[in-house]
């Protein structure tokens, strides 16, 4: 199987081809370190960083920013919209607090990116 | 009328401003004023809740909100004065006029000025869309002030018209959010955005982009019913056989930004035609010397990164000229856009003889591959470099040493590398 990966770690965006040859991966098409991995990891298990905003309950604005902490897997991204959407906190809210714990079992939090005063 | 003096006045409050406003401050000028018309700082970051910024500056993956807090952490921490809910009218030769509901109208004296008021986005009316005038369509940046800040779904089935980075991160959000985007739809056979928009916002969710498309017509009586999508010719002119009817209730716009400079042209400062931003030297000047500019006011960017790095040298010189150790500007040489080379920005260049560093930002006229960027004084080249693609949606720049300079043509090229 071949697959074209376009490298997003940097503006360049490098369209790198990875196929899989008798276990092993081959890469090509990447102009530096940075793009092996990144074409590897989007190859065997792409992850995006998930931002959304949660309900506040009793704050100077209605909704806080939010974003996994690190990248979840492509695949769990509905599932974590759904979950986050129920989602009522309240007032104040920092930059940094966990929203979600450990969300969907990846280890994963959901974490607030802006403040909210009540 | 209050009467408020300072060193720096800095007007606006978003990722310029607030990166002026620190290199003042740690330039040495003693106060350092900003004036925000909005009730918060960050400006449009407020509502860019999505990730991509600071992966140069900070060499980190932040939010928007994570990337202006840094700012604004510093700034406050360094004793930065914010005027918030205030408005600034003119900015005259006697001081710069403003209006606040609670204070009336104020007039500070600075020793210099820094703009840094951001762009605005084209609407419908700019671009002409036929049709009748329902409710349900939204720029693609209010589309996003709506659902990011305001808690309210902009609609469930949507096309976007123009493929501008705040049009592809909305037609995530919006598919994130459970409704349905229908197609992105671009005028041009380029992309106006980043590519790793197009990967992370379009490709993942199977969000179908239409190169060399556009909208004829809009229909529906008080929302929207159907937009009109028809393929162009080489002119850019849409092929009528070509029409399709796509049932919507809404239709974003991502179509283009613009500088916004109603106090820069009523202060009789010179614009450029190309950006609609003052032109400016390398330290940001404009063409009063008390004045300089940075940030999408200037010319509008892609990376918030690259605003950043402009506004801390307009915030420093603006410092310098505010305590008189600025150097006058004498011998000024125009940077001339050669071959496939849209604008440069600084315009100008002040060639003091003791050198420094110069970093041109440009964007080229059309796509190409495999070319080299040049810089020449006069037939000499200062400096070069390759790259494998070059895009007008993604800003390119080229640093080099004033003291290189040896002619008064100062030219930017970007060449096909021989192959």
């Amino acid at each position: 199987m071949e697959k074209i990966v376009i490298c997003t770690v940097c503006p360049i965006g490098c369209n790198i081809t990875v196929r899989e040859e008798n276990n092993e991966l081959i890469i090509a098409g990447n102009q530096c370190k940075r793009g092996l991995t990144f074409a590897t990891d989007e190859y065997l298990h792409p992850v995006r960083i998930l931002t959304t905003t949660v309900k506040v309950h009793g704050g100077d604005q209605i909704l806080v920013p939010v974003r996994s902490a690190e990248p979840l897997p492509k695949e769990l991204l509905f599932s974590a919209m759904e979950l986050i959407r129920e989602l009522v906190v309240d007032a104040p809210v920092n930059r940094g607090d966990v929203l979600v714990n450990n969300i969907l079992d990846t280890g994963i939090d959901i974490v607030a990116t802006g403040e909210i005063k009540c | 009328m209050q009467k408020i003096t300072c060193d720096v006045l800095v007007i606006g409050a978003g990722p310029a401003g607030l990166a002026a406003s620190i290199a003042a401050k740690q330039e040495g000028a003693e106060k350092v004023l900003i004036v925000e018309r909005d009730e918060s700082i960050g400006g449009i970051l407020q509502q860019c809740i999505h990730p991509g910024f600071g992966l140069s500056y900070f060499e980190e993956e932040l939010t928007g909100p994570e990337y202006y807090a840094r700012f604004a952490d510093k700034a406050l921490e360094l004793g930065v004065e914010v005027l918030l809910n205030t408005m600034v009218l003119d900015i005259g030769d006697t001081g710069v006029v403003c209006m606040s509901s609670k204070d009336g109208l104020s007039i500070i004296e600075a020793g210099s000025v820094v703009l840094a008021m951001g762009c605005r986005e084209r609407t419908r009316f700019q671009l002409t869309i036929p049709g009748s005038r329902p409710s349900g369509v939204f720029t693609a940046g209010t589309a996003q002030r709506l659902m990011n800040r305001e808690n309210a779904m902009v609609g469930r089935r949507v096309v976007i018209l123009g493929s501008g980075d705040i049009g592809m991160i909305m037609a995530r959000r919006i598919t994130l959010e459970g409704a349905e985007v229908i197609a992105v739809v671009e005028l041009n056979d380029y992309l106006a955005g980043l590519t790793r928009n197009k990967v992370q916002c379009l490709d993942d969710f199977e969000i179908p982009l239409l190169m060399k498309h556009t909208v004829t017509d809009i229909k529906g009586k008080k929302r929207v019913e159907s937009v009109t999508v028809c393929e162009v010719d080489a002119e850019n002119i849409p092929i009528p056989e070509t029409a399709v009817e796509y049932p919507c209730d809404t239709l974003l716009l991502s179509v283009g930004l613009i500088p916004e400079n109603e106090l820069t042209h009523k202060a009789e400062i010179e614009i450029s035609p190309i950006t609609n931003g003052p032109v400016v030297n390398q330290y940001m000047q404009t063409s009063r010397e008390d004045v300089f500019a940075c940030g999408n006011v200037v010319h509008v960017n892609d990376l918030v990164d690259n605003v950043s790095l402009e506004s801390e040298r307009a915030g420093q010189c603006a410092a310098k000229y505010a305590l008189g150790r600025l150097k006058k500007a004498e011998d000024v040489i125009q940077v001339q856009p050669g071959r496939n080379v849209r604008y440069i920005c600084p315009q100008e260049i002040v060639n003091s003889g003791d050198g420094g560093e110069i970093n041109l930002y440009f964007r080229v006229t059309s796509p190409e591959e495999k070319v080299r960027i040049l810089v020449k004084t006069g037939d000499k080249v200062i400096v070069q470099k390759r790259a494998l693609r070059v895009n007008p949606g993604e800003m390119e720049h080229i640093r080099f040493d004033a003291k290189e300079i040896t002619s008064p043509d100062l030219t930017v090229e970007v060449m096909k590398e021989a192959i």
